[in-house]
C-alpha cells in the first residue's frame, strides 16, 4: 500500500476540487450544485486523510470526520431549503431565483 | 421689616397669566378687573413700600436668591428701591393705572379685547423689573422684555402689513441698541467682577482715574448706544414714529410715558459710571440735544396727530439726555416724570380725538371744540405743559435742564430754547388745528366715555400740578449735582421761547388759517425735506437695510449657506451615492455570479500567497 506516492492522491483530490468548482460554478440545476459542493468537501476530505497516513498522526482523520458531520449537518439544512425553493417557485434553475437583487 | 418688593411686579405677571390662559373665554368684566385690579394692587403696594420706607435717603435692597453662580461669578435675583427708582415706580404704576382705565373706554369695540390686556400686564411686569432691579443682568431681563411687549403691541393690529412692519422695525432697531447694552453689561463683569449696582459703582470711586478711563468710557459709550435705542434717539429712533401704529393706549403707555425713558433711568441709575466718563456724558448730552431739536423740526410739519406726538416724544426725551449730559441727572429725571404725564395725556387725549372723529389726519379735523370739550380742555392742560407755560409742570422740569444746559456749553442752551419754541408751536398747531375752525371730516364727532375722560383729567391735574413735587431737588441725595445758579433771565428767555411759539401757532392757524401753507410753498425743496423726515428712513434703507439684506441673500445665503455648507453636506452624500452605484453592480442577485467572486478571490490569494512565498 505504501508504493502509492502522497502526490496521487494530491493529485487526485485536487482534480476532484476542481471538477467541484466547475459544477458549482457552471452547472444551472441547483441539486447539481448542492452535489458540486459535497464534492468539493469530499476532495478536501481525501488530501486530510491522506496526510493523515502519510504523516501518521490522528488529527486528519479527525477533521474527516468533522466535515462529514458538517456536510451531513449542510445536506440536511440545504436539501430542507432546496425543497421549500421548489415548493415556493416551482423552479430549481439557479439563474432564476435572483430576488437577493433588489 | 421686610417690604416684599418682589409682589409689585409679581401682580401685573399674575394679571397677565389670568388673562392670557383664561381671558378669551371670559366676560369683559372679568378681564377689566383682573387687569385693572392687578396694577391697582401694584401701585397702591408702591405706595405703601414708598410710604414705609420714607425719606427712603439710601437704596433699600431685597435679595431672594442665587440666580446665577459660576466660580467667582455670582448674580443674584435682587430687588432695590432708591429714590430714583421710586420715582419711575410711581410714574409707571400711576400712569399705567390710569392708561389701563382709560383703555378699557378705547378698546371697547376691539378684537382681542382680552390679549390687549394681557400684553399690557405683562409689560407692567417686565417694565417694574427693569425699574427695581438690582444689577444690571435683571435689568436688562426687564429691558428686553418691555422690547418684546411693545413689539408684541405694536404689532397687535396684526392683520395690517404697515403695522407687523412696524412691530418687526421696532423690535430689529432695539437689537442693535440692545447689543451695545449686553456688550457693556459683559464689560463690566469683566472690569469690576460683578454686575450688582451698588458693588459696581462703589468701585468705580476706588479705580485709578488715568488707567481706567478708556474702561469707563468704553463701557458708558456702550451703554449710550443701549440707551438711544431703547429711548429712540439719534441715530436709532426711526422706529418710534412708525411705532405709532400700535393702539393710543400703548401710545401713551408705553412709547410716551414708561419704557421709552428706560434709556434715561438706565443712564441715570450709571450716573456714577458716566461721571468718570466725560466724554461719554457729553456725547449724551450731545445726542440729546441734536435729537430734540432735529425731531423738533419734523414735528412742526406732520399731519398724522400721533407722528406729531411721536416726534414730539423723541425731543422732549432728547431734553432729558440734554439734562443728563449736562450733569443734572436730577434735572432728566424732573422732566421724565412730568413728561409722563402731559405726554401720556397728548397720547390719550389724541386717542380720545381719533375715537370722537375715526381718523388721526389733522386736515380731516377741525373745531372739535365744541363736539368733544372735555377733551379739548385736558388736550390744552397738557399742551400748555408741554409748552413750559408758567407754573405748569413742564416749566419746572424744562427750566431745570436748560439752565443745567446752559452751565454745561452756552449753545446747548440756545438751541434747546429754539426747541422749546418749535415744542411750543407744533404741539399748539396740532391743537388749532383740530379743535379750531371749521369741521373738515365726515360725520358727526362725539365725546368719548367717561371711563376715558376721567384719566384725562385725572393726568390733565398732574400735568398742571406735577412740578410742584421737585423731583430734581429730592433725588439730590443720589447725584453729586453741578452747583447751577438760578438765572431769571435765562428762565425768562426759555419761557418766552414756548410763548412765542404758542402765538406763532395761533397767528399760523387761527388768525390767517392760509398763512401756514403759503409759508410751507415758499420754503419749497426746505419744507419737503423736513416733511418727508429728512428721508432717514429712505437713507437707512439705502446705506443699511439693503447692504445687509442684499449681503445676506447674494453672500451669505446664495453663497456661504447654500454652497458651502450645503455644498460639504450634499457633497458628501453624492459621493457615497455615487460610490455605491459603482459597488451596487457587484450585488447581481445570482448565486453563480458570486461563487465566481469567490473562486476569483481564492485564485488571487493563491496567487498573493505563491508570489510572496508563501507562510514562512
Amino acid at each position: 500500500m505504501d508504493t502509492v506516492p502522497l502526490a496521487w492522491f494530491l493529485l487526485l483530490s485536487a482534480v476532484l476540487f476542481g471538477l467541484g468548482v466547475a459544477g458549482f460554478v457552471f452547472r444551472r440545476n441547483i441539486i447539481t450544485v448542492f452535489m458540486s459542493i459535497e464534492l468539493m468537501l469530499n476532495a478536501v476530505n481525501l488530501s486530510f486523510i491522506a496526510f493523515a497516513s502519510r504523516l501518521g498522526q490522528v488529527d486528519g482523520q479527525v477533521f474527516a470526520f468533522f466535515v462529514m458531520v458538517v456536510a451531513a449537518a449542510e445536506a440536511a439544512v440545504g436539501l430542507a431549503i432546496i425543497l421549500t425553493v421548489f415548493r415556493n417557485r416551482a423552479t430549481l434553475q439557479i439563474d432564476e431565483l435572483d430576488s437577493l437583487k433588489n | 421689616m421686610t417690604q416684599h418688593l418682589w409682589l409689585i411686579p409679581l401682580f401685573p405677571l399674575a394679571g397677565f397669566l389670568v388673562n392670557g390662559l383664561r381671558g378669551r373665554r371670559a366676560s369683559k368684566g372679568f378681564v377689566n378687573a383682573v387687569a385693572i385690579g392687578t396694577v391697582l394692587l401694584s401701585f397702591l403696594w408702591a405706595v405703601k413700600t414708598i410710604w414705609a420706607l420714607a425719606p427712603l435717603e439710601g437704596p433699600y435692597v431685597e435679595r431672594y436668591f442665587t440666580w446665577i453662580e459660576s466660580g467667582a461669578l455670582k448674580i443674584g435675583c435682587d430687588l432695590a428701591v432708591d429714590r430714583l427708582s421710586a420715582v419711575m415706580l410711581l410714574v409707571v404704576t400711576g400712569v399705567g393705572l390710569l392708561i389701563h382705565i382709560y383703555a378699557i373706554g378705547y378698546m371697547a369695540h376691539e378684537g382681542g379685547y382680552y390679549r390687549f390686556f394681557a400684553y399690557l400686564n405683562l409689560f407692567m411686569f417686565f417694565m417694574l423689573t427693569l425699574v427695581l432691579a438690582a444689577n444690571f443682568l435683571l435689568m436688562f431681563v426687564g429691558w428686553e422684555g418691555v422690547g418684546l411687549c411693545s413689539y408684541l403691541l405694536i404689532g397687535f393690529y396684526f392683520l395690517r402689513q404697515s403695522a407687523t412692519n412696524a412691530g418687526n422695525k421696532a423690535f430689529i432697531v432695539n437689537r442693535i441698541g440692545d447689543f451695545g447694552f449686553s456688550l457693556a453689561i459683559l464689560l463690566i463683569l469683566v472690569k469690576f467682577g460683578s454686575l450688582d449696582f451698588a458693588t459696581v459703582f462703589s468701585k468705580i470711586g476706588g479705580l485709578p482715574e488715568e488707567a481706567s478711563a478708556g474702561v469707563l468710557t468704553t463701557i458708558a459709550l456702550l451703554l449710550l448706544v443701549g440707551a438711544t435705542g431703547k429711548s429712540a434717539q439719534i441715530p436709532l429712533y426711526v422706529w418710534l414714529p412708525d411705532a405709532m401704529e400700535g393702539p393710543t393706549p400703548v401710545s401713551a403707555l408705553i412709547h410716551a410715558a414708561t419704557m421709552v425713558t428706560a434709556g434715561v433711568y438706565m443712564v441715570a441709575r450709571s450716573a456714577a459710571l458716566y461721571l468718570k466718563a466725560p466724554l461719554a456724558l457729553d456725547a449724551v448730552a450731545w445726542i440729546g440735544v441734536l435729537t430734540a431739536f432735529f425731531a423738533a423740526t419734523i414735528g412742526l410739519t406732520q399731519f398724522d396727530i400721533k407722528r406729531v406726538f411721536a416726534y414730539s416724544t423723541i425731543s422732549q426725551i432728547g431734553y432729558m439726555f440734554l439734562g443728563l449730559g449736562a450733569g443734572a441727572f436730577g434735572a432728566g429725571i424732573f422732566h421724565l416724570w412730568s413728561h409722563a404725564f402731559f405726554k401720556a395725556l397728548l397720547f390719550l387725549g389724541a386717542g380720545s380725538v381719533i375715537h370722537a372723529v375715526g381718523q388721526q389726519d389733522l386736515r380731516r379735523m377741525g373745531g372739535l371744540r365744541q363736539h368733544v370739550p372735555v377733551t379739548f380742555a385736558t388736550l390744552l392742560c397738557a399742551a400748555v405743559a408741554i409748552a413750559g407755560v408758567p407754573f405748569t409742570s413742564g416749566f419746572f422740569s424744562k427750566d431745570e435742564i436748560l439752565l443745567a444746559a446752559h452751565h454745561h456749553a452756552p449753545w446747548m442752551f440756545w438751541l434747546g430754547v429754539l426747541t422749546a419754541g418749535m415744542t411750543a408751536f407744533y404741539v399748539f398747531r396740532a391743537i388749532f388745528l383740530a379743535f379750531f375752525g371749521e369741521y373738515r371730516g365726515a360725520g358727526h364727532p362725539h365725546e368719548s366715555p367717561a371711563v376715558m375722560t376721567l384719566p384725562l383729567a385725572a393726568l390733565a391735574v398732574l400735568s398742571l400740578a406735577g412740578g410742584y413735587f421737585n423731583v430734581a431737588r429730592w433725588l439730590e441725595p443720589l447725584f453729586p449735582s453741578p452747583v447751577v445758579p438760578h438765572d431769571t433771565l435765562l428762565v425768562g428767555v426759555a419761557t418766552t421761547a414756548g410763548l412765542a411759539g404758542i402765538a406763532l401757532a395761533y397767528v399760523f392757524y387761527v388768525l390767517r388759517p392760509g398763512l401756514a401753507d403759503r409759508v410751507a410753498e415758499r420754503l419749497g425743496r426746505l419744507y419737503r425735506l423736513v416733511y418727508n423726515q429728512y428721508f432717514v428712513d429712505e437713507v437707512y434703507q439705502a446705506l443699511v437695510v439693503q447692504p445687509v439684506v442684499g449681503g445676506s441673500r447674494e453672500l451669505l445665503w446664495q453663497g456661504v449657506d447654500v454652497g458651502v455648507i450645503d455644498g460639504a453636506v450634499n457633497g458628501v452624500g453624492a459621493r457615497a451615492r455615487g460610490i455605491g452605484a459603482v459597488l451596487r453592480r457587484l450585488q447581481s442577485g445570482y448565486i453563480r455570479s458570486y461563487a465566481t467572486w469567490v473562486l476569483l478571490g481564492s485564485l488571487a490569494a493563491l496567487v498573493a500567497i505563491g508570489v510572496t512565498g508563501g507562510m514562512r
